[in-house]
């Protein structure tokens, strides 16, 4: 009876080393994979129509003092990324999901009015822009299907048309318009392409939502205008090399004020963005 | 008593497996530094993951090491924080410095800039990636850079603590308190001992 007791023991033992070593093993594999997985982005088709623009010299609001900037040609979504297709998104990546996202990629109020992982707002349009998801998953996505998100200077050089002209920015109309649409409260529940394109045939650039840029963190001046510029000049290495040259243009100083609040894993209830790609060609047809 | 003593090696066995089991577990916090995925190198050229830094407090900056302006002020007042910090935890802290300019901060560049400046010692860690990388770095530290020509960067300058799980205890900005630095440098290793 003794020597079965003992040697029960002994079976034990061994069970539970091997249990253990097994569940050690397996949870660390489980980890190497979830890792990984964070940038083995799965692609998903979108039929949005993209927009050649063919770049060329172009003022920035804040920039360089030696100013005009050289934008080369680009392609461009005519419109934001939309709930339908970031839920499609969703769907295929797992990781990008409110449960799953990792806070270094986008805070507590991701998708916040998202009932669960794949389900939009009760009241929300499937073809009302994406909102309240972070630069992170604004790149994840642009990413998956091909793309990417604009730079700061190719959302800006489309954004200087009105309807008939590439850049209306020295008609007095021009920034009272886009000031008037910033005003608009919940504009950002609202279908896309429903108001008129612009010059180069782009939607929804002002009356919907604020965008993303890939380089929202280029602008380098404190988000407190109350900050002198000598306190500016211990924040920034060389921030002498930057400043508004457009102060005039209210509109964009908006647009570069919220930029320079922003940081990569907020999210914003009206912030949402849309994909531009890069392109060979360097003459319209 | 042989079967006791037995049974009792069991328990402590089970007990022993369960606190082993509790590491695995224990993953990388949500917020954590180590869970971004891009792949860098180090001043010897090794090849390297964020994660690799886990276990060590972390003092980091992003620098690039032809500035002339405000870089070697903060270089300089890296050496000083490391100097400040305790010998007794030394061991515990890595100071990390990230360049932003990939294309000039090679790593054979980076290990002639640690040499030169005595910063070869092992505490000291350089890192270069890509331009995605380390753009995707700088969001995760709320940095803002501009390249503003092809040798010089606008930048902010900014000293940041992660813990060893590299979950960000402070950030420095601006007039960097080096003492204050040195103070959650302290606190840190102290708390993860």
């Amino acid at each position: 009876m003794k020597k079965i007791k003992y040697n029960l023991c002994l079976v034990l033992m061994v069970m539970f080393f091997a249990s253990c070593s097994k569940q050690g093993k397996h949870t660390k594999h489980e980890d190497a994979g979830a890792n990984t997985n964070i940038n083995k982005l799965k692609s998903i088709s979108t039929d949005v129509k993209m927009a050649y623009i063919p770049g060329g010299e172009y003022k920035p609001f804040y920039g360089t003092d030696t100013s005009l900037v050289t934008v080369a040609p680009y392609l461009i979504d005519e419109r934001a990324v939309t709930n339908q297709e970031f839920l499609e998104f969703l769907k295929e990546n797992p990781q990008w999901r409110k449960s799953q996202v990792k806070r270094i990629y986008a805070d507590t109020s991701y998708l916040g009015k998202w009932p669960s992982d794949l389900e939009l707002p009760a009241n929300a349009l499937p073809d009302a822009p994406i909102c309240q998801v972070s630069w992170f998953a604004a790149k994840a996505y642009a990413q998956s299907v091909g793309k990417r998100l604009p730079s700061l200077d190719e959302w800006e050089f489309v954004a200087m048309a009105d309807e008939v002209s590439p850049n209306a920015r020295k008609k007095p109309q021009y920034s009272a318009t886009i000031i008037s649409l910033y005003m608009e409260k919940e504009r950002q529940y609202k279908a896309v392409m429903k108001s008129k394109p612009n010059y180069w045939g782009i939607y929804n650039l002002f009356d919907l939502i604020w965008e993303w840029t890939d380089d929202f963190n280029s602008i380098l001046t404190t988000s407190d205008s109350r900050n002198s510029q000598y306190e500016d000049k211990n924040l920034f290495c060389a921030a002498g090399a930057t400043s508004s040259t457009d102060v005039l243009n209210y509109a964009a100083y908006m647009r570069f004020a919220l930029r320079t609040t922003l940081k990569a894993n907020y999210t914003i209830a009206n912030l949402g963005f849309r994909c531009a790609k890069d392109t060979t060609i360097s003459k319209a047809n | 008593m042989k079967f006791l003593s037995l049974l009792l090696a069991v328990v402590l066995f089970t007990t022993s497996c369960q606190e082993s089991k509790k590491q695995p577990t224990e993953t990388i916090p949500s917020n954590s530094i180590f869970n971004l995925t891009t792949q860098w190198h180090n001043q010897n050229g090794d090849s390297l993951h964020l994660n690799d830094l886990q276990g060590k407090t972390l003092v980091v900056v992003m620098i690039y090491t032809s500035c002339k302006t405000a870089c070697p002020i903060l270089v300089a007042k890296m050496k000083t924080i490391e100097s400040k910090i305790s010998r007794k935890e030394i061991d515990d802290v890595s100071l990390v410095l990230v360049s932003i300019d990939p294309e000039v901060d090679t790593p054979p560049h980076l290990k002639e800039f640690a040499k030169t400046n005595n910063m070869d010692a092992r505490q000291w860690t350089f890192l270069t990636s890509t331009e995605a990388a380390t753009q995707e770095f700088a969001n995760v530290l709320a940095m803002k850079y501009k390249k503003i020509s092809p040798i010089d960067f606008s930048h902010s300058n900014i000293i940041s603590v992660f813990s060893p799980n590299g979950q960000l205890v402070s950030q420095e900005e601006g007039d960097i308190d080096i003492d204050k630095v040195v103070a959650t440098v302290h606190e840190t290793v102290k708390k993860n001992r």
